[in-house]
């Protein structure tokens, strides 16, 4: 058989999941080998694939990569130092190559459960059954997945009770170490009724030749309930990065989820949100700013499925170099999901003659009464604003690095965290100064 | 020391908008530019800072004694030219006060920094002149703002950057009386020995407000005619043939 048909290129067997411990619950168990089987069953998906259109999953190269090793004390000291936070959370947990290394839950109220995703296996096992991973995937990662079910053992599971709200953020780092090191973290947080909660995910190299981190975070928001949820992706220029996420918003829920790409030769977010309570709310948010040869994917869908929901999604992507982005957004408004107000926007700028920005917008619309409204543009910075900033005494680079940084700087401030901007707005800055 | 424009020629393509224009502003004094649409005002503002949809094709000018047309728009600003815009233009996510700081830090040497708290005394008490909401300050560069507010915006910026020659391009356009008044008073607050005004408007009425030394006729891209400031009154009075038949009258 010629190694193209093959639906597991060869090496992937270095990626198998180890199964030394059995502490966590048989259904665990169960699902995890079920997930082994079926990463080795599907296909790599091609580029035929509409849910890969303009991308390619080669680029996520599993056959070069092998589980990251448990860290040693030089790194765990290494990436506590590297850990630079926001002052104002209410959590902190960092993991080191998928092995939890610190926590700090003394900021949070009673009513909050907070735990290392290993941790909840065994004492929140009921709920992470009932929630763990029961999306359908439909953006095209099955594959990946399936690997990561097969491998998860680090990240953070957020159990909020009902009524109880936690002001400050909990903020989670997740640093990959050692070549070719691969991290499967994963995000589960569930809002009780009117309860409220923000969660930042951090993903960062220490060193190392190409980390691979393939992430997964699920938000389920109950009736009345507010989620905010960051994912900060920042991994080396040389690393890839998968990041699939999925938003269940029940009745009169808000959900807002934030996407940051600054990291990684290759990245990838797959953002699915379910609307299914009357009155949910999801805000949907992102910046990228590509540089050199980086390329960002990103797949969104916004599904409505209950009546009186609103969606909103704004996309931004800034490029450099020969960089290029792919978006790809698709509203579904279900039957019977009435009054429905859907919006998507992506907005490309153009910072290079050799940059590429693909936007495939897309709207599936079978309700009465539905404000939906998609658009995608892509261009330079327009010269009249340019000159603006010039006629005033700002030169060309500095002008355009204002008008970039107020570009993203406009979604960020969307996201509502005052701290988490400015620490934003300082990485883009270092980043735009290596872009020019 | 002076703002000398010589025999100035610019043109977009295919049509020559300015033809042969001679005007000389000297610090301390207040120069009006009239004239009907088209007479090539706007064009002039915009080819003395620097835009590139014009080209010139002859003549110079000179600030203080330097040629400026050879500089790139950013360091005509930094010699000391400002241009109230006309259409001041809107920058989403680059906040007024960034902005403000961003021009400023464009005119010290390379690494200084400005004094933020000295920045903000000034900005503020700039503000209240012109009755302007401290929400200005981290609000998006005229986003969203009115047509008088775009204008009061405009003479912050001159206020801030202290320019030696200013040219104030139908500032008064969009203005409710009120609104005019208030940036008048800025405007007449930047009077002074060492700087100059061009103020170019379709209407009399700004200046009422901002009183000129000096008024020229611009018609067909030339200075046609320059009086004091009751030359204004009679513009207003009597309209623009009469100056394009004097015109006429002399070159035949």
């Amino acid at each position: 058989m010629p190694p193209e048909a093959s639906p597991a290129p060869s090496g992937l067997e270095i990626i198998a999941p180890a199964r030394e411990e059995s502490s966590a619950p048989g259904w665990f168990h169960a699902r995890s080998e079920a997930a082994w089987a079926e990463f080795q069953k599907l296909p790599l998906p091609t580029i035929k694939d509409e849910n890969w259109r303009y991308s390619n999953a080669k680029k996520i190269e599993l056959a070069d990569h092998s589980p990251a090793k448990s860290p040693s004390a030089e790194n765990i000291q290494a990436a506590l130092a590297a850990t630079e936070g926001l002052k104002e959370r209410a959590a902190r947990f960092v993991f080191v190559n998928d092995t939890l290394v610190e926590s700090d839950t003394a900021g949070l109220p009673v009513g909050v459960v907070c735990v290392s995703f290993a941790e909840a296996l065994k004492t929140h096992a009921d709920v992470l059954q009932h929630h763990f991973m029961k999306g359908d995937l439909p953006l095209g990662s099955a594959k990946f997945a399936a690997l990561h079910l097969a491998h998860v053992k680090a990240g953070t599971v957020i159990i909020v009770a009902k009524n109880v709200v936690i002001e400050k953020p909990v903020e989670i780092f997740h640093w990959v170490v050692g070549d070719h090191a691969a991290i499967f973290p994963h995000t589960l947080v569930v809002a009780e009724d009117n309860a409220q909660v923000s969660v930042v995910d951090h993903y960062r190299s220490l060193e190392g030749e190409g980390g691979l981190s393939i992430a997964i975070a699920d938000l389920v928001g109950g009736s009345g309930s507010k989620i905010t949820y960051a994912a900060c992706q920042e991994l080396a220029d040389d690393a890839q990065a998968l990041h699939l996420s999925s938003i269940t918003a029940g009745r009169d829920a808000s959900v807002k989820s934030f996407q940051v790409q600054l990291g990684a030769s290759f990245s990838r977010s797959e953002s699915v949100s379910d609307l299914v309570g009357e009155g949910s709310r999801s805000d949907m948010l992102s910046v990228s700013l590509p540089i050199g040869d980086q390329i960002v994917d990103q797949r969104t869908l916004q599904r409505h499925k209950a009546p009186h929901a609103t969606s909103d999604l704004l996309y931004k992507n800034a490029l450099y170099g020969k960089s290029r982005s792919v978006f790809s957004g698709l509203i579904i408004v279900d039957e019977g999901a009435h009054y429905t107000d859907a919006y998507q926007t992506c907005r490309n700028l153009l910072n290079s003659d050799e940059a590429e920005a693909n936007s495939l917008p897309g709207l599936e619309i079978n309700a009465d009464q539905v404000k939906c409204s998609h658009g995608a543009t892509s261009g330079p910075i327009p010269d009249e604003e340019l000159f603006y900033l010039k006629s005033r005494g700002i030169n060309d680079a500095e002008s355009r690095r204002l008008i970039i940084e107020g570009f993203l700087a406009g979604v960020i401030e969307r996201f509502g965290n005052g701290e988490l901007l400015d620490s934003l707005v300082a990485r883009i800055d270092e980043k735009l100064e290596r872009a020019v | 020391m002076s703002l000398e424009i010589k025999n100035l020629h610019a043109q977009i393509p295919g049509r020559e908008i300015l033809k042969g224009l001679n005007l000389t502003i000297n610090p301390g004094e207040v120069h009006a530019i009239m004239g009907p649409n088209g007479s090539g005002k706007s064009t002039l503002s915009k080819v003395l800072c620097g835009h590139e949809d014009y080209e010139v094709t002859s003549g110079e000018v000179l600030l203080d004694g330097e040629n400026i047309l050879d500089m790139a728009v950013d360091a005509r600003s930094r010699a000391g030219l400002f241009l109230a815009f006309q259409y001041p233009h809107e920058i989403p996510g680059v906040s007024n006060a960034n902005f403000l700081r961003a021009a400023l830090k464009a005119r010290l040497p390379k690494g200084e920094d400005i004094d933020a708290v000295k920045f903000y005394k000034q900005l503020y008490a700039r503000m209240d002149q012109l009755e302007m909401d401290r929400s200005f300050t981290s609000r998006s560069v005229n986003e969203g703002f009115s047509g008088g507010e775009k204008k009061r915006n405009e003479i912050l910026q001159l206020m801030m950057l202290e320019p030696k020659y200013a040219i104030l391009d139908e500032t008064d356009s969009g203005l409710d009386i009120d609104a005019l008044k208030i940036v008048s008073r800025g405007v007449n607050a930047m009077r002074s020995e060492n700087r100059g005004f061009l103020v170019i408007t379709h209407y009399q009425r700004l200046l009422n407000y901002i009183q000129p030394d000096i008024v020229h006729v611009l018609k067909d891209g030339r200075i046609v005619k320059t009086g004091g400031k009751e030359l204004s009154l009679e513009l207003e009075e009597r309209g623009y043939d009469w100056v394009h038949e004097e015109t006429l009258a002399a070159a035949a």
